[in-house]
């Protein structure tokens, strides 16, 4: 006899703004969670990448050596690596604590839009705008990508991975998967006008995506209706990103990050406002 | 003599100054100042004999002028002043630390390469000092405390085996000794402590060594040098306080767990009943103490037995004390007399065997009669199957020996074969030799070749044979090939061989060496013959030669076909089953294309404007991870066999048209449904293929753009004209000019009606202009002189003038202005009879379709004429206008016009435009709406529609408007029914 399962409760949104950091590093270009979601990563367009901390929004960490604006930044999950890519066409693996380069990754013919660790931080995939995925292994330091995924017709704009597949989004209007277990390769197509960045939120239950307005749209993944919509300001929001377990939302604008939270939880206010 | 002799001295060191003679003697260096000085400059001053006799720089200042001084103590808040400990190199001078100095800094040997004798002495010594010292054990915990160091040389004695307390050199028996030495070596002379009874058991069990134990030779003690410097008698040795007391053998055996107070009891003498003292201080110089329970041993007695009598008599043990004595010395006993010369050279780390090792005993080789040669004949093997039995019998005679019979042979004579076979096991795959890979030719060649040389030995020999011996192997196709080209022969002998080797499965023709590829002819018939070859046909040579060729050169051919297919002939099947093709082809013309293409990309976006997503979108192929990547994701390998990485790709022809075939057929599809409309309908009258028209539409392919509609529209036309030239006819006032001529003009000039239809249907995917641009060009200089003005114009004016050319023709300006009636008729004539041999005909079959890129084409070949009617000229230059960048209004090259009547009429025009213009804009507003919207086709045919009636009311001030609809009018007017059969005409002249 099992408990029935709680009644499914509406998904709550973050529409609360707990606290804004201003990064002081330029255009923020991305700003991440990490695994956890305690951290948040900023790679602004100063050449720099951030590590902040979520709660309190305090500067941990500084990650200088990019030769040019930092596009996207992962962090493994265990905290130890950040992964980064950059205009300056280099995929760089960072070693949290000591804030040092331990690997550079050249290879990319142009910029690199987008990075992300494999489940176990053992392959750093980045996309980029030469229209290649490209497959790295942090374990050896062999300089060469293990792979190259060379498909895409145009630059790759986002990259994703799970546990057994790579998911590659391509300005050709294309969608690529790649299953390593069955070994095929699946290109859907779909026509999108443009795209600044989006994600789903923690229960998959919306798309959450970023406007030119100033706003954040909660679309229901389901209904495809709009669900909420967030004013974060009034330039372009750059980028955003989810919590991994919390209804807890990251959005970029111009130099700053923004933290949004379901309740306006006091602690962490006062925090923010101290 | 004297020159010589100079020559021959051999000299050493620096010579001497030569003294000169003028030179004035040099004085002797008084003696204040021959000075020495040091390796720094300074001088040296006489010091004393023991440091070398000089000195210098500062005497006992410590290297400094002023000496040593104290220094006054400083210290304050910011700096505190740290504790210096003063050395006593800081109160020394430099020359103390020289080799003479007092505290010489010499390199010394470390304490690891010390022997570590020394250092037992002075321990012993030590040991001794501190017995002797007042607090007994004083230096004790020190020496515990010392760290276990051995030196060098210990440590490599140890690892070779030697242990302390043992003596260096091998290991011998120990004889028994004669006599009990005293082995400690040392005599007491005083205070004769009692003997440690241990030793005495030692000294015992010795006696009693079984014959098959080695010993180490014995320890020697080195000769003690240590200075005697006290004042007690050679020999003397201080009492042990704890012997003494306590009567305990250990000499500085010190119990340090025993308590002190247990100690003090001990010195006290106030112990138990077991602690009863043996020995207590007993010796010469003490007596009996009053404590002393026996009097036993109070007096020392000495014996003469304890002196040794003889000089260098007896010697411990071996006597060689560790040293390998000179052989001379140890060849006393016989019985170890091979030990013993051994003794010296034996290697460390063995031992004498105890047992000689027997002597082995040599056989001598047996000796070898008289007349034998060490020389190996190998007896040829006579196969008596193979040769006939009269040769055999010859070989066998000569050889000397008779045929082994077979069923003697022994196990060890079967050959692998052959005892598979009695093993029942079944034969492996495959040619099993060599020789199985050779085709039967060559088989029964080389069986020819064993019998032939069987048969050389009997010297039958004839003289073909011994040819195809010679020729035997490689070369021997070609030798009987070029035997067949001396033969006249039709079937070359050779063909043979070549058709054998050719007819295998394996040989693959377009893998095969191309001999003639400068000749493609040549090749071509050499292909054939292979092909032939192949198919096994037995004419393949003769079949595939030219028959046009002459006896010689068909011979020559043949000859050279056959040569060259026995060169490059493949490999037999056997054969090259055992070899593999290279991986990489180094195929420069192969470009790798991926073997699966992503579908249709203009279906899938069909597909997603219907929102149809799902399969329609989405594409699967087969894709291969890296291995790595695979471990690196805990995934095992989806494709473990494979070794390539990513999509399969698949060779293709780097040119071929193929590579690009999905896209081309695309295409079409892309152009629109405009296209796919044209194509089918295109009628024969369709002159120029159409170039598949590409998803973009520029402007420049307008001309063909322009061509698509027609097609239709001459459909439309030949219709048209069929169904109005019987009404048609008798409107024709004018007469037509040069008919055969041109007959484009007008027939354009007609298709407005029907293009404005077309045009309706057309959805709105082109500004109408540049097809009527494309379709008018050709026909009227009046409206081209107006197209020419409207380019200083807006567009929109353009377009309006567009729309009012395009004035419904024909039937309904019959009362036009008469003025303009004869321009475009003297134009037209003018341009005619001019162009008449050249650009009619030429122009004809291309242009009689009626398309519009045909329009063109016919246009252009007029200018080439010296007298140009208006028409061409600026049909061109409107092209430019169209195609270039904008030239300057063509009103300045208007007067130049040949055409003389054309000119005023040409002003005429323009004011008349302008006019047109003003009267339009004021007359009708709807027009002024119209020209503002380009594109409105259907207000368009409206106006068209409304029009005539304003025009034929105002025709005179319409007057470029009217000069355009009489140029395209009038011949359309005069001649539908003409045209019509004009057409016809040139049609039936295409057909033909």
């Amino acid at each position: 006899m099992a408990f029935p399962l709680p009644r499914p409760q509406p998904p709550q949104l973050p529409h609360h703004l707990l606290r804004t950091v201003d990064c002081k590093q330029g255009a923020i270009r991305a700003v991440r969670f990490n695994a956890d979601g305690n951290y948040i990563l900023s790679c602004g367009g100063d050449k720099t990448l951030r590590l902040w901390s979520a709660s309190r929004g305090t500067l941990l960490k500084t990650y200088s050596g990019h030769g040019y604006e930092v596009l996207d930044a992962d962090g493994a999950f265990d905290n130890s690596h950040i992964c980064s890519c950059s205009s300056d066409k280099t995929v760089i693996l960072w070693d949290v604590a000591s804030g040092l380069v331990s690997r550079k990754l050249r290879g990319h013919a142009g910029k690199v839009n987008c990075v992300r660790f494999n489940e176990e931080a053992t392959v750093i995939v980045s996309g980029s705008i030469d229209g290649s995925v490209r497959c790295w292994d942090t374990r050896s330091r062999r300089p060469e990508p293990i792979q190259v995924l060379d498909e895409a017709r145009d630059g790759v704009s986002s990259v994703k991975v799970s546990e057994y597949e790579l998911l590659s989004g391509s300005v050709d209007g294309r969608v690529r998967r790649y299953d390593l277990r069955m070994g095929q390769l699946y290109t859907g197509h779909k026509n999108t006008s443009y795209k600044l960045d989006c994600c789903l939120s923690h229960k998959d239950t919306h798309v959450l995506s970023c406007s030119e307005d100033g706003y954040v749209y909660f679309w229901d993944l389901v209904e495809g209706s709009v669900s909420l919509k967030l004013p974060v300001g009034k330039a372009t929001v750059q980028s955003l990103s989810f919590h991994p377990s919390e209804p807890r939302l990251l959005t970029a604008m111009e130099g700053s990050v923004k933290v949004w939270g379901a309740e306006p939880e006091d602690t962490v206010e006062d925090q923010g406002q101290q | 003599m004297a020159d010589s002799d100079t020559e021959d001295f051999v000299t050493y060191g620096t010579p001497l100054d030569p003294i000169e003679e003028d030179e004035p003697l040099k004085k002797p260096v008084p003696l204040h100042d021959q000075t020495v000085k040091d390796e720094k400059g300074r001088f040296k001053r006489f010091h004393g004999a023991f440091t070398g006799g000089f000195s210098a720089g500062y005497f006992n200042t410590v290297g400094s002028k002023e000496g040593w001084a104290p220094s006054t103590f400083v210290s304050s808040r910011q700096q505190k002043a740290g504790k210096v400990n003063s050395r006593p190199e800081d109160f020394m001078d430099d020359e103390d630390f020289s080799e003479h100095g007092i505290a010489p800094r010499e390199i010394t040997t470390t304490e690891d390469f010390t022997s570590g004798r020394q250092d037992t002495i002075r321990d012993k010594a030590r040991a001794l000092n501190s017995l002797v010292a007042p607090i007994p054990g004083d230096t004790v915990l020190e020496d515990l405390i010392a760290p276990a160091r051995t030196s060098v040389g210990v440590e490599m004695l140890k690892k070779m085996g030697w242990k302390e307390g043992q003596g260096i050199g091998p290991r011998a028996k120990r004889k028994p000794r004669k006599q009990n030495v005293a082995e400690a070596g040392t005599r007491i002379y005083s205070c004769a402590l009692p003997p440690n009874g241990s030793e005495e058991s030692e000294e015992e069990e010795d006696e009693y060594t079984p014959e098959n134990v080695t010993f180490a030779p014995k320890d020697v003690m080195p000769i003690d040098f240590t200075p005697k410097d006290d004042p007690h008698g050679l020999g003397y040795r201080g009492l042990d306080p704890h012997q003494a007391l306590t009567g305990l053998p250990g000499m500085g055996h010190i119990d340090l767990f025993t308590l002190d107070s247990d100690r003090t009891s001990n010195l006290l003498g106030t112990g138990g009943p077991k602690h009863r003292r043996k020995g207590g201080i007993s010796g010469e110089a003490f007596g009996v103490g009053a404590l002393e329970d026996a009097d036993a041993d109070i007096y020392d007695r000495d014996a003469l037995s304890n002196y040794d009598s003889v000089l260098g008599g007896e010697e411990p043990g071996d006597g060689l004390f560790g040293w390998t004595a000179p052989a001379q010395y140890n060849k006393k006993t016989k019985g170890s007399s091979r030990d013993a010369s051994y003794l010296g050279k034996i290697l460390e780390g063995f031992t004498l065997a105890s047992q000689a090792s027997e002597i082995k005993t040599i056989f001598p080789p047996p000796e070898l009669p008289r007349n034998y040669r060490p020389v190996h004949y190998f007896r040829p093997v006579v196969d008596l199957a193979s040769t006939s039995p009269m040769v055999a019998q010859v070989l066998m005679e000569s050889k000397g020996h008779m045929p082994q019979q077979t069923q003697e042979k022994g196990r060890h004579q079967l050959d692998a074969s052959q005892r598979r076979d009695l093993l029942g096991e079944s034969s492996l795959t495959g040619p099993a030799s060599v020789f199985d890979l050779l085709d039967n030719k060559d088989k029964e060649r080389l069986e020819g070749i064993r019998r032939l040389a069987g048969v050389g030995a009997s010297g039958a020999m004839t003289e073909e044979r011994r040819a195809a011996v010679v020729a035997a192997g490689v070369a021997a196709a070609a030798a009987k090939a070029s035997q067949s080209a001396l033969s006249s022969l039709p079937q070359t002998p050779g063909s043979e061989e070549v058709l054998s080797a050719w007819r295998s499965p394996t040989a693959d023709t377009s893998r095969s060496f191309r001999p003639f590829e400068k000749n493609p002819p040549k090749q071509a018939r050499y292909d054939q013959y292979i092909s032939k070859l192949k198919q096994g046909h037995k004419d393949a040579l003769e079949s595939s030669l030219d028959g046009s060729m002459t006896e010689w050169e068909r011979g020559r051919e043949r000859d050279e076909f056959v040569r060259a297919a026995m060169l490059y002939k493949p490999s037999s099947s056997s054969l090259s089953s055992r070899f593999t093709r290279a991986k990489h082809e180094d195929n420069e013309d192969m470009v790798e294309v991926a073997q699966e293409q992503e579908g249709d990309v203009n279906d899938k976006q069909s597909a997603v404007k219907m929102k149809m997503f799902g399969k329609l979108t989405r594409d699967t192929f087969e894709w291969h991870p890296d291995k790595l990547l695979c471990k690196r994701f805990n995934i095992p390998d989806p494709y473990p066999g494979s070794g390539l990485v990513g999509l399969p790709k698949v060779k293709k022809d780097k040119y071929s048209v193929f590579n690009f075939l999905t896209l081309t057929d695309s295409r079409p599809e892309s152009g629109g449904p405009m296209g796919a409309q044209s194509q089918p309908d295109s009628s024969p009258l369709a002159g120029p293929p159409k170039r598949a028209e590409p998803g973009k539409k520029s402007r420049w392919d307008m001309s063909e753009r322009a061509g698509q509609p027609k097609d239709a529209l001459s459909e439309f036309l030949s219709e048209a004209r069929s169904e109005a030239s019987t009404s048609q006819q008798p409107a024709s006032s004018q007469p037509a000019p040069a008919p055969s001529l041109t007959p484009e003009p007008p027939a354009l000039s007609q298709l407005p009606p029907e293009t404005q239809q077309l045009q309706e249907e057309e959805e709105e995917s082109r500004p109408p202009m540049d097809l009527f641009k494309a379709i008018f060009a050709s026909s009227s200089d009046e409206k081209s002189s107006s197209s020419s003005e409207d380019n200083s114009e807006e567009e929109d004016d353009e377009d309006g003038h567009r729309q009012m050319e395009l004035q419904p023709p024909g039937p309904l300006n019959t009362g036009m202005d008469p003025s303009a009636l004869p321009v475009p008729s003297s134009a037209a004539p003018g341009a005619a009879p001019g162009a008449a041999p050249g650009a009619a005909p030429g122009a004809a079959p291309g242009a009689a379709p009626g398309a519009a890129p045909g329009a063109a084409p016919e246009a252009k070949p007029p200018p080439e004429q010296p007298k140009l009617p208006a028409a061409p000229s600026k049909e061109q230059r409107q092209e430019e206008e169209e195609f270039g960048p904008k030239l300057p209004p063509p009103t300045s090259s208007w007067p130049q016009l040949p055409a003389s009547s054309s000119v005023p009429q040409g002003d005429a025009h323009k004011k008349k435009c302008k006019e047109k213009h003003k009267s339009k804009k004021e007359a009708k507003k709807k027009h002024k709406k119209k020209h503002k919207k380009h594109k409105g086709k259907k207000e368009k045919k409206k106006e068209k529609k409304k029009k005539p009636i304003p025009e034929e009311s105002d025709s005179t001030s319409d007057g470029s408007a009217d000069s355009d609809s009489d140029a395209d009018d009038l011949p359309g007017s005069i001649s539908t029914e003409q045209l019509l059969t004009r057409l016809k005409s040139l049609r039936g002249k295409k057909y033909e």
